[in-house]
């Protein structure tokens, strides 16, 4: 899944990435925009529910459950999608994914498939391999298309062409549809993906989709959406083929009630999303009357085993995470090399992929917590990212040998924490900062400090370490008596202090 | 009362003032304060940096040094934070069920200043005159892993004199972020872009917060650029009164 | 069966061994602390669910039952439907006069696409979130129906408007889990948000959704 399967060949580092995004305004722009305007749709229709809080923590359960007795709810949601008319896949990995797809593609002579948008597809490069089958897959999503012609990638779980404005949109189907005469309304540009793929919904004869939930019990399955792309891809073809990661089970049709409630408004700030399509296998003389849903690990299996990392698999998709994270806000997708952007990107990505290769994305973040706060299903995101941070630390430690041992941060922080074990030593480098700052430090601030210390002072003064410390003032003040007296207070001062901090300590009766 | 105090390595070492005035504010009170010497820091840094095992040892010095205590309070968030949301995983890490044990006895008793004074001891109106105009930056471990609420807001509130504004997108992150300024120093800078820009539109004279770690990124970005807003620990405006003016 | 599914069973098991063998999935608590029904009158109910419909920006027209028949005509004549799609069991004295009825039997999707608008009845509202639910029963005909044609006229009556989304997932049980039908949950117009987050209304689906809810007489 990552790109560097594609376009690099070594895997950029979320801090190269972003540097490079961080420069493009119309990106900066674009994102800050829609990103305000989803949050406060979001906060708006959530509000508005004086449950939210129990409807989360239903939604947390429901899927702590689901995933401590996984085994158990795939084996029932496969028996009950064969009783229903379906045939049940399994697929270790992308590769097997693939060619299962591609099997059955070929079975039915197609050389066409129409698609709903599914991360779980883009995760297993789906289009490539068919690609490579001589499949053309043709996504129906209005962001895929666009995403589709401009030949790049998703830079957004929900909205892929977030990072696109209006009026780039334009221009690109003047391009690529031939159209001479468009103006930048999103009306009139919506109008156009829907002449577009008319023809193809009437004609092509097998779809995919991906899976929002399945149900264990029913063998229902449900596809969230809101242009219609999806109803007509579920509903007209002869052939239907669901893709699904292992996680998106859950045990009843009950469970509805919670996360029909949850996704919706958390993901677009709607209370309810244009269309939702639930199936249970195949429908005589209603829809497609071939149904295949392929049951993907790739990685899943190995995110689960691990006790902090598994609430990750409680992800329903819904984004809100990313339309509230300050780092996404001003790097946006892309930064993330992977189809999973954004705080929820940052875990999963690392831990389906190993930590060896995607090191730098659990530092992606300033542990601000404002994912943890939205996230409809309580994945404590910065506890994960913390969690993964420490894996990478000991891979460093471990497996890089003599290399690990003698990177600097690693030392710096062996030292530090020796430092804080005693005291003394602390007090010690207190002193030692002290001296050690008179190079850079003039009249209380330091304007310049030496690599890797320097990005700090790229723009930011910084507070030098001032003559007293605050131990040094307490025992002095200890000394002339723990009763607060004027004689104490003017210990502050003599010893020349700040003056915020003569200040504060001046009087204290 | 009696109420320990944990100043944190980074007030203690870098901004002295603030644990000055927690002192001087609790004894106006009318509260003992006690400082035990033996305190270093609480191994945020470490922990949050991916650096655990190296963290645990600081837990167990932390806990060792403030287990007896009442009250332990802190001027930051951050460290609270810290001690309360993961010592607990820290223990479970080390495998040591002694440490489990004294960090679960330990951590009801430790609170960030604001939630000792509003919370804990119900004050609101601590006697403070501060006759600037000040906008507050609630910072993320305040208010999103520590949950003060709007306790800071209220005791400044109730400070005569003052001329508190709004700052627009305040519950937003100002990039500091510990490691994170420097590990990802560029999304840093352009959060800390953001924040200020939002700071400077409030016209305030002084921006507060009850933390220094973040102040210390707003602040060294507000001096580098001359702005003329100085950033404050909250302590340090609640312990100001009228005579200090004088 | 396939190496596949037992490699990947093999490996969730593994991966789950911190559970306890003998832990049952109900021994997980799930507690249902939110709201099962709405704590307000039918009037109230309705009155949300036509304003939460109308948000959506859906015409919606509250008429009794004696006046339904004239109204789905003025809705039809207004939009200028000549050729008006109806599920086979519609009821017969919906049908509009002076209307091409075309009924589905067996039609194909090119006949689908040319008619101007389909007529259906549903089998839910819910008021909360403004939502049709169909289910395929009495009165809505396969999916198709509704899917194809740019104008959606939808009959819905009172006493099939809920308040809460969990009372809808009740209701829907035995069509579900007895019968198996394909459930379509409808609010608003076919939309999309995906350029600058922006709701626009009318992509693939029906760019024109309109609601008739019926009072009794």
């Amino acid at each position: 899944m990552s790109r560097s399967n594609s376009k690099f060949h070594i895997p950029l580092t979320f801090q190269e990435s972003a540097r490079a995004a961080l420069e493009n305004t119309q990106l900066r722009r674009n994102l800050g925009k829609a990103t305000q305007t989803i949050r406060a749709k979001r906060a708006s229709v959530v509000d508005e529910l004086p449950d939210w809080q129990e409807l989360r923590e239903a939604g947390r359960a429901i899927k702590e459950r689901t995933l401590r007795h996984l085994d158990e709810y795939l084996l029932q949601l496969e028996a009950a999608v064969q009783r229903a008319g379906g045939q049940v896949h399994w697929a270790r990995d992308a590769i097997e994914a693939n060619r299962i797809v591609a099997g059955i593609v070929l079975e039915h002579g197609a050389s066409e498939v129409i698609k709903v948008k599914s991360l779980t597809t883009d995760e297993i490069r789906m289009n490539e391999a068919l690609g490579q089958h001589g499949v053309t897959a043709i996504e129906t999503d209005l962001a895929e298309l666009i995403i589709q012609l401009a030949h790049e990638e998703s830079s957004h779980i929900l909205v892929p062409a977030i990072h696109k404005n209006r009026a780039e949109i334009r221009t690109l189907f003047m391009h690529t549809l031939g159209i001479s005469e468009l103006s930048d309304e999103p009306a009139e540009l919506a109008a156009v993906a829907r002449r577009y793929l008319r023809t193809k919904f009437l004609s092509v004869p097998v779809a995919t989709s991906g899976v929002n939930f399945a149900v264990a019990a029913t063998g229902t399955i449900a596809v969230v959406e809101s242009e219609g792309n999806g109803r007509m891809c579920l509903t007209l073809p002869e052939v239907l083929i669901s893709i699904m990661g292992i996680e998106k089970v859950i045990p009843g049709w009950q469970d509805f009630e919670v996360f029909l409630q949850l996704l919706p408004r958390s993901s677009t700030g709607e209370r309810m999303n244009p269309y939702t399509s639930f199936w249970t296998g195949v429908h005589p003389g209603d829809g497609p009357q071939a149904f295949h849903l392929v049951l993907l690990d790739n990685g899943r299996s190995r995110v689960l085993a691990d006790h902090i990392g598994r609430q990750t698999l409680n992800c329903i998709r819904c984004s809100a995470c990313l339309n509230v994270c300050p780092v996404y806000e001003r790097t946006g997708g892309h930064a993330y090399n992977s189809v999973y952007p954004g705080p929820i990107g940052a875990i999963l990505t690392p831990q389906l992929l190993g930590v060896e290769r995607a090191g730098s994305l659990p530092y992606a973040s300033s542990l601000c917590g404002a994912c943890y706060d939205v996230c409809p299903v309580k994945i404590n995101i910065p506890e994960v990212l913390v969690h993964l941070r420490a894996q990478v630390v000991r891979h460093k430690q471990t497996s890089e040998g003599i290399k690990g041992k003698l990177d600097p941060e690693a030392i710096g922080m062996r030292l530090l924490a020796r430092v804080f074990r005693s005291p003394e030593r602390y007090e010690q480098a207190q002193k030692l900062a002290r001296l050690g700052q008179i190079p850079f430090a003039r009249r209380g601030i330091i304007e310049r400090l030496p690599p890797p210390l320097n990005v700090w002072t790229t723009m930011r003064d910084l507070q030098a370490v001032p003559r007293q410390t605050f131990r040094d003032w307490w025992r002095k003040r200890r000394v002339f008596g723990s009763v607060p007296k004027a004689d104490a207070d003017g210990v502050g001062d003599a010893d020349g202090v700040d003056a915020e901090a003569a200040a504060a300590g001046r009087r204290n009766v | 009362m009696k109420v320990t105090l944990f100043i944190t390595c980074f007030n203690d070492t870098l901004f002295p003032q603030t644990g000055q005035a927690v002192v001087k504010l609790l004894e106006r009170l009318g509260h003992s304060v006690e400082f035990p010497l033996e305190q270093t820091c609480c191994g945020q840094m470490h922990f949050n940096t991916g650096y655990q095992r190296e963290s645990i040892p600081l837990a167990r010095h932390f806990v060792e040094v403030f287990g007896d205590a009442e009250i332990v309070v802190s001027p930051s968030a951050s460290c609270v934070g810290m001690v309360r949301e993961f010592y607990p995983r820290l223990a479970e890490v080390s495998r040591d069920p002694k440490l489990a044990r004294a960090v679960a006895a330990l951590i009801p008793r430790v609170y960030e200043l604001s939630e000792l004074l509003v919370n804990k001891l119900g004050i609101e109106d601590v006697g403070a005159y501060y006759p600037h105009r000040v906008t507050y930056h609630p910072t993320c471990h305040s208010l999103r892993m520590i949950r003060v609420g709007d306790a800071p807001l209220r005791l400044l509130r109730k400070v005569r004199s003052i001329d508190l504004v709004e700052l627009p997108n305040a519950e937003e992150c100002c990039g500091f972020g510990g490691t994170f300024a420097i590990k990802n120093a560029d999304t840093s800078m352009a959060m800390l872009g953001d924040k200020v820009r939002n700071v400077l539109d409030t016209h305030a004279e002084v921006c507060v917060a009850a933390d220094n770690s973040c102040l210390m990124q707003i602040g060294g970005a507000l001096h580098r650029q001359r702005a003329g807003v100085r950033p404050v620990h909250l302590a340090e405006i609640l312990a100001t009164t009228e005579e200090d003016g004088r | 069966m396939s190496a596949a599914r037992d490699e990947i069973l093999q490996r969730v098991r593994l991966a789950l061994r911190d559970v306890p063998q003998r832990e049952q999935p109900t021994d997980v608590a799930v507690e249902r602390g939110y709201r099962p029904t709405a704590d307000a009158s039918r009037e109230h109910v309705i009155e949300l669910f036509v304003e939460r419909v109308r948000e959506y920006k859906a015409t919606v027209r509250i008429v009794t039952a004696h006046a339904l028949p004239t109204t789905i005509a003025e809705s039809c004549a207004a939009r200028g439907v000549r050729r008006l799609l109806v599920p086979v069991d519609i009821p017969r004295e919906w049908l509009p006069a002076g209307i091409e009825a075309l009924r589905d039997t067996e039609l194909t999707y090119a006949q689908i696409d040319g008619c101007d608008g389909v007529l259906t009845g549903c089998a839910l509202g819910i008021a909360q979130t403004g939502t049709i639910v169909l289910d395929g029963g009495q009165a809505q005909g396969r999916r198709v129906l509704t899917l194809l044609p740019d104008y959606h006229l939808c009959v819905v009556r009172t006493e099939q408007i809920v308040g809460l989304v969990p009372e809808a997932v009740a209701r829907l049980v035995p069509a579900v889990c007895e019968q198996q039908r394909a459930i379509t949950f409808i609010s608003g117009p076919s939309a999309t948000s995906d350029i600058e987050l922006n709701r626009v209304e009318g992509v693939h689906g029906p760019r024109t959704l309109e609601v008739i809810v019926v009072t009794p007489d």
